[in-house]
């Protein structure tokens, strides 16, 4: 009997969708990859909305926003293992590079006093479909319980690789080879 | 034995030290390895990282600012020790804001090099996020406070042109901060600024004008997991 | 530069060289300096600081290394009265922050500024030695206590009135605190008198009876009597004698650590208001057993008010040959010079207290080599506790058979105790080693205990099931601090206040302490608001059993014990505020983290996505 595909979900939060790149640079594997799983929720495959329980979810980017605390809410309601993918999962990242600044000074730069701000028309943003800033931007782990991470900005197409193969394989990526990590 | 040198083991491994040596030096002299971040070359050791705790006796003693005794037993790898010295530096990582994807020390740190000697992926502690400013008033030298692990070389290490003092600790407790004499912008020469770097172990001290000269993927670190990734 | 600005430097620089020159422009008097000009100017400003570097031959980073190190020193105007509430927890427990508010409220600024025309500024600081007259508060050296509402608003309207600090004192303490050299509205408290201290003691007589013995016999009588330090660590004090010196140098040192910074003590301030005779003749006895000529008393910078009285003492004993040139008239001369700190708890530290001493940063050195051999400007150098002088003395006073009669075999004497906290009788307690903390409870009037901290936070808190231990070097062991916890105070925030503590206090120059406290006071806050979980109670055992095995001191060394003691001692209070049916839970909370966003851009904060959190738990 053939044995059953695992069930794979991915998302960019806070993220550049570099790490989503990174897992397409795995070039032709990615033939032997569809071979071993089926993407469910995932911007590969475009299908916005879970509609079964995964086995893996990949988490790519932090919470900066009400929306991204959301998104990582359901992921960790319908994934058996998820995984924080990239610094800015990890760490929070090149947009935590705000975080101390006090949000009502961030809107001020961002939206009507920068340099690159139309002075006559400026506003804060405040339509209530906008997601909410938060404080600062959260490393995923904070808000929901995280299962595993893979350093890198992004990680290496070949790190993705083997961990892939080690989660589909039911292994622990305290496995993986450390050399194919990076932090940058 | 000669006279002068003195016999101890680490990890059972019989050695042999000069007298007046560190059990750091000690151990690099006999081919083991104790971590460092803040023993660097000639420098007096300041004993301001901890990563080199090692156990004599019983107990923990930096193995950078001990001497190494005629009949010594140090433990160094050891479970035990192996995890204190990896919540250090997961301490050193929390404390400041080491976001490797945006620093020109990136593949040349010794820090995130120890990161990555301890297979660590996130630390256990959370992120403290500090807000520093950077001095960058110098004509050839910027100070990215967040990144400074506060290991003193530079303190210890560079003098003005004129041999003055111009690298300073100060405030106390989290505040701690490395200063810098900016009363005379002219103190800190190019030379200087490109010694403050190369003495600085992670991006705390970026001479100005130099970045990315050596691309990121090709540099001291990226080299040596390169080899070693090949040879597994 | 314009002419004004030339003028007011040039004018600057005088005075600072007259400060200079009255120090003789002695670089170990770095501190002293900066406490002058902290007080003629209320602030260290980068251009006093330039200044003082250039007129003492020193690097400006030195400079503002130690400027900045020291709580009492600033960068910013601190105000013409500077107003310091002390917040240590019995401060708290007694009603500080209502204080803080009175003054709040009367000065009309809060806490950590400075009025606008720089007339008073309000700072909080921790333990200032009155825990047994709480709240107590700090002005330009000035201590005021027992402080009420109605006290803040008259002490207030008199610094708006421009009147001198002393003039606003309006009782004094007892004994000789009532002295015109003193003037404090401090009071001694000594419940219980022994036979060691706070008894007749005529000067001089110590000093005899050891040139009768000779230097190395007192040694030999020091260490029969089984004198171990009294500031806490408890090491052998003739032994430590013995070590300086058998040290090779032309020059040795003997110390006097007066920086009781531990949060709970206050003995040292007594014995020195009373008995600083005492206290002197055991330095000068000590100087002439390990040859030394000279002698530091470090004045911890809170006691800054007994300074003129203790340099009056010294002057009359000079007068009766008690100090100075030839001592009673013999070959041995010995004298005694009063160092003042600037507020840093770290300078109890030995190490760290010979390095304030030479005017630098209080950072604690590495070790070895040890102070007995390279101390205080690297010559071998004892230092110890105010209370362990003046028990030599009568060691070599009354002998050392004498002394062993007192307390248990292994901890010979009597402990000085500084008893604080829920209890009738805060104050002094002579009493012999070995008595159980029920007994202390029963004499010092403590009822429905709910916990006792022995030792300061540094010590251990113990429970009532632990009542029966007994106080020596064996089991508890003690610098003297003694806190009762009724049955109806939150340990908790106590632990919390005692982390901070540490938290300020950490000299900041080893990773483990400097950040590990902080980390420890997250994990904590998190158990207090009811997101932790049992992991997060082994979380803190471990970093704490890391903090304590890395750090560089004994600050860090021991700075987790009021969390590791509470959670050995008091297991169930943290049980109780722990979720233990899940494995992981968020602090994060939504309503907090838009407030700020929705605030700046004028919206209702929607918390839609948060009625189905399940605590951010795994599902099956």
């Amino acid at each position: 009997m053939k044995k059953k595909k695992l069930v794979l979900a991915t998302t960019s939060l806070a993220g550049c969708f570099g790490c989503h790149m990174s897992l397409l640079d795995i070039d032709e594997r990615i033939l032997d990859l569809v071979e071993l799983v089926t993407f469910d929720k995932s911007p590969i495959d475009d299908i916005k909305e879970f509609t079964q329980m995964c086995d893996i979810g990949l988490i790519e980017g932090g919470c900066c926003n009400s929306e991204n605390v959301r998104v990582l809410r359901d992921f960790r309601k319908h994934c058996k293992i998820l995984v924080s993918v990239g610094q800015c999962a990890i760490t929070g990242g090149l947009p935590a590079l705000r975080n101390g600044i006090p949000v009502a000074e961030l809107f001020k730069e961002a939206f009507l006093t920068g340099p690159t701000v139309d002075s006559k028309s400026s506003q804060i943003p405040n339509d209530e479909e906008i997601p909410m800033l938060l404080d600062r931007v959260y490393p995923c782990h904070e808000i929901v319980k995280i299962d595993g991470y893979l350093p890198g900005c992004p990680p290496r197409a070949d790190l993705l690789w083997e961990a892939l193969n080690l989660l589909i394989a039911g292994k622990s990526l305290d496995e993986l080879n450390f050399d194919l990590v990076r932090y940058d | 034995m000669e006279q002068g040198q003195i016999s101890l083991t680490i990890d059972g491994k019989e050695c042999v030290a000069k007298e007046g040596q560190s059990i750091v030096q000690a151990a690099r002299e006999n081919g083991l390895f104790i971590p460092t971040l803040c023993d660097f070359r000639s420098l007096s050791p300041a004993g301001t990282c901890r990563v080199c705790t090692v156990k004599v006796g019983g107990r923990f003693v930096p193995g950078c600012t001990s001497p190494a005794v005629n009949g010594m037993v140090v433990e160094n790898e050891t479970a035990e020790l192996t995890d204190l010295r990896r919540a250090l530096v997961e301490m050193l990582i929390v404390e400041g804001n080491h976001m490797c994807p945006s620093c020109e020390k990136s593949g040349n740190c010794e820090l995130q090099e120890l990161a990555h000697h301890y297979r660590i992926v996130v630390p256990r502690y959370p992120f403290l996020f500090p807000v520093q400013k950077v001095e960058a008033r110098m004509a050839h030298l910027f100070i990215e406070h967040k990144r400074c692990i506060q290991c003193l070389r530079c303190v210890r290490g560079v003098r003005a042109k004129d041999g003055h003092e111009i690298f300073g600790f100060m405030r106390r407790g989290s505040d701690v901060r490395i200063t810098v004499d900016v009363t005379d912008p002219e103190a800190v020469s190019e030379a200087t600024a490109k010694k403050a770097m190369e003495i600085c172990p992670v991006g705390a001290l970026i001479q100005k004008r130099v970045g990315f000269r050596v691309p990121i993927g090709q540099r001291r670190f990226d080299r040596k997991h390169e080899k070693d990734g090949k040879q597994l | 530069m314009n002419e004004r600005t030339i003028l007011d430097l040039n004018e600057t620089r005088n005075v600072i060289i007259e400060i200079i020159d009255q120090v003789r422009g002695d670089r170990t008097q770095l501190l002293a300096v900066l406490r002058e000009c902290q007080s003629r100017w209320r602030h260290l400003s980068p251009q006093v600081i330039t200044l003082i570097a250039e007129e003492m031959d020193l690097s400006r980073v030195h400079v503002e290394g130690v400027a900045t190190f020291y709580h009492f020193l600033s960068r910013t105007h601190r105000g013409n009265y500077t107003v310091y509430v002390n917040t240590s927890a019995t401060a708290e427990m007694a009603g500080s922050h209502a204080i803080v508010k009175a003054f709040e409220r009367e000065v009309g600024i809060s806490f950590g500024e400075t009025t606008s025309d720089r007339q008073i500024g309000l700072r909080t600081t921790s333990c200032i030695g009155m825990c047994d007259q709480e709240p107590a508060i700090l002005i330009n050296d000035v201590v005021f206590t027992r402080m009420t509402d109605a006290k803040v608003t008259k002490i207030v309207a008199g610094m708006k009135a421009n009147r001198p600090v002393r003039d606003l004192v309006e009782s004094l303490g007892d004994g000789k605190n009532a002295l015109e050299e003193i003037h404090a509205e401090v009071s001694n408290h000594i419940r219980v008198r022994g036979p060691v201290f706070f008894t007749d003691f005529e000067p001089g007589t110590a000093l005899k009876a050891a040139m009768n013995h000779g230097a190395l016999e007192v040694i030999d009588e020091v260490k029969q009597s089984g004198l171990r330090g009294r500031g806490g660590a408890g090491f052998d004090t003739g032994q430590k004698w013995g070590f300086c010196r058998a040290a090779e140098s032309e020059t040795r040192y003997v110390m006097c650590n007066a920086d009781e910074g531990e949060p709970g003590t206050f003995k040292d301030r007594v014995l020195l208001t009373e008995m600083p005779e005492l206290i002197f003749e055991g330095m000068a006895v000590a100087g002439y057993a390990i040859e030394a000529k000279h002698g530091i008393l470090y004045l911890r910078g809170e006691y800054a008010y007994l300074k003129d009285y203790l340099e009056n003492v010294l002057t009359k004993m000079r007068q009766e040959h008690l100090l100075g040139r030839r001592i009673l008239g013999t070959r041995f001369s010995f004298d005694i010079q009063i160092k003042v700190g600037a507020g840093a708890y770290i300078c109890g530290e030995e190490s760290a207290l010979i390095e304030s001493a030479e005017g630098k940063r209080g950072q604690p050195r590495n070790r070895p080599p040890y102070p007995v051999t390279s101390g205080y400007l690297r010559r071998p150098t004892i230092v110890n506790n105010v209370e362990t002088f003046g028990a030599a003395a009568k060691i070599i006073l009354n002998g050392a058979a004498w002394f062993r009669k007192m307390g248990t075999p292994a901890s010979s004497g009597v402990k000085v105790l500084s008893v604080a906290g829920d209890c009738e009788r805060p104050g002094i307690y002579e009493v012999e080693w070995g008595m159980s903390i029920r007994e202390l409870l029963a004499i010092c009037g403590a009822k429905d205990v709910l916990a006792v901290q022995v030792g300061g936070p540094s010590g251990q808190c113990i429970s009532q099931n632990e009542f029966d231990r007994k106080l020596c070097f064996s089991d508890l062991s003690t610098g003297g601090a003694v806190t009762i916890f009724g049955q109806k105070r939150d340990l908790l925030s106590i632990v919390h206040n005692y982390m901070e503590f540490f938290e300020d206090e950490s000299c900041g120059f080893c990773v483990p302490c400097r950040t590990g406290n902080t980390l420890l006071i997250k994990a904590l806050e998190k158990i207090m608001v009811g997101n932790g979980t049992a992991a997060d109670i082994e979380n803190i055992k471990q970093l704490g059993k890391t903090i304590k095995a890395t750090s560089r001191c004994g600050l860090g060394q021991s700075s987790p014990h009021p969390l590791l003691s509470t959670i050995r001692n008091f297991t169930e209070i943290y049980q109780k505020k722990v979720r233990a049916d899940v494995d992981f839970l968020s602090q994060f909370d939504l309503k907090f983290a838009v407030i700020d966003s929705c605030v700046a851009a004028n919206r209702k904060p929607n918390l839609e996505i948060d009625s189905e959190v399940v605590d951010g738990t795994r599902p099956n």
